[in-house]
């Protein structure tokens, strides 16, 4: 009989090959404002908590809240939190059956990705 | 689980670079090489081909190389014409089968890999001993309890239009190895073609085990790693929808509670 050792085989290249989607991504892009959403809720929660321990503390938390980097990133989570509903609403969409079709699907991927920009400048406005 | 890079022993070396022959239509093609028996690495060929010698298809051209270029390398094929199913590979960054993919769909350099995220057995060849258990998990049979009629078993008109866009699934493994999901929890979620083969006993009018193949789908991982990524119908080479397929059986285990 011929000899056999065993051998011990590659794992094919996958997310480093594969070409992004439309569709891939928009699904990745909800997980990813998901998460990034935590980090805004722990920030504002720091700002109400700080209000209510001590003015020096609130004078701390409101000055990085407010400063440049403060509305950079309520601005990136206002944009997370319009694109993660518009996507949410888009899954329930799907979970019902619907929009399954790639050339649907890619149209709801589009009007979430504009969708989101577009809700975002009208609160900014708005606000 | 989410393993962004590939294993020590899976990343990918540059390989050898074969003669550019003379001519005005040549294209290149970078292919994935992996030898069991040197011990080394995968590598990246570089191969030219002469378009105006070669037929117009991805596979016209694999068959090109190994007949005048390098017998050494290897790949599936059998029916040329994507009923098979063999020749499913990653092209120019989607999965497709090879056959029906014509080269001019590619813009510049053919870039061709295994399926994705699987144990290759040899350069294009992936080991889909776990894909086919999973599909022969799903009971790919017609189940019944009633006594056996007298000559088949009957169907009308408009319940076997049901099975139109399920039936056509070759088995290629293109939907399946192009899921995330499937690539990180692809030992207990079952991906999209054994669930679209799934779906497809499920609303077949003559089957009698609607409920048991129901039941045995109800699990965290096998039906419910499906997060509507969408890969899968993007990719199917034959133009179904597992992603639908899918839906449908979430919907009906909503509906059987409800």
């Amino acid at each position: 009989m011929a000899e056999t050792k065993p051998v011990e085989r590659p794992l094919s290249p996958h997310i480093q090959i594969y070409r992004p989607q439309l569709t891939s991504i928009t699904s990745i892009l909800t997980r990813i404002t998901g998460n990034a959403l935590i980090v805004a809720v722990i920030l504002v929660v720091w700002w109400l908590l700080s209000a209510a321990v001590s003015d020096a503390s609130f004078a701390t938390a409101n000055a990085v809240m407010t400063s440049w980097f403060g509305d950079l990133v309520m601005t990136l989570s206002l944009l997370g939190i319009w694109y993660h509903y518009l996507a949410g609403l888009r899954h329930l969409y799907f979970d019902a059956g619907h929009g399954l079709e790639i050339e649907t699907a890619e149209k709801l991927g589009i009007a979430c990705l504009v969708g989101s920009v577009v809700l975002t400048v009208i609160t900014i406005l708005i606000v | 689980m989410v393993q962004l890079t590939l294993p020590k022993n899976s990343r990918m070396t540059t390989g050898k670079t074969w003669p550019k022959p003379e001519g005005k239509n040549v294209r290149k093609f970078q292919i994935y090489r992996w030898n069991p028996d040197d011990g080394k690495n995968p590598q990246l060929d570089t191969y030219f081909v002469d378009l105006d010698d070669c037929g117009p298809m991805v596979l016209d051209a694999l068959i090109y190389i190994k007949n005048n270029i390098d017998p050494t390398l290897t790949f599936r094929r059998s029916c040329r014409e994507g009923i098979c199913g063999s020749c499913a590979m990653n092209i120019d960054g989607i999965n497709t089968l090879a056959c029906i993919y014509g080269m001019d769909e590619v813009k510049g350099d053919v870039k061709i890999y295994p399926l994705p995220h699987m144990p290759v057995v040899k350069d294009l060849i992936p080991d889909l001993t776990h894909f086919y258990a999973q599909h022969a998990s799903i009971m790919p049979w017609l189940e019944t309890k009633t006594n056996r009629p007298a000559k088949e078993w009957k169907q009308s008109i408009e319940d076997r239009e049901k099975l139109d866009g399920l039936y056509e699934c070759v088995m290629c493994a293109c939907c399946s190895t192009s899921c995330p999901s499937y690539w990180w929890n692809g030992d207990k979620y079952l991906g999209p073609a054994a669930l679209l083969h799934a779906y497809r006993w499920i609303i077949d009018s003559r089957d009698e085990a609607t409920g048991e193949r129901l039941d045995d789908l109800e699990d965290p991982f096998k039906l419910y790693r499906c997060h509507t990524i969408m890969n899968c119908t993007k990719t199917c080479p034959k133009g179904l929808n597992p992603a639908k397929s899918i839906a449908e059986i979430k919907r009906m285990m909503v509906n059987r509670v409800v």
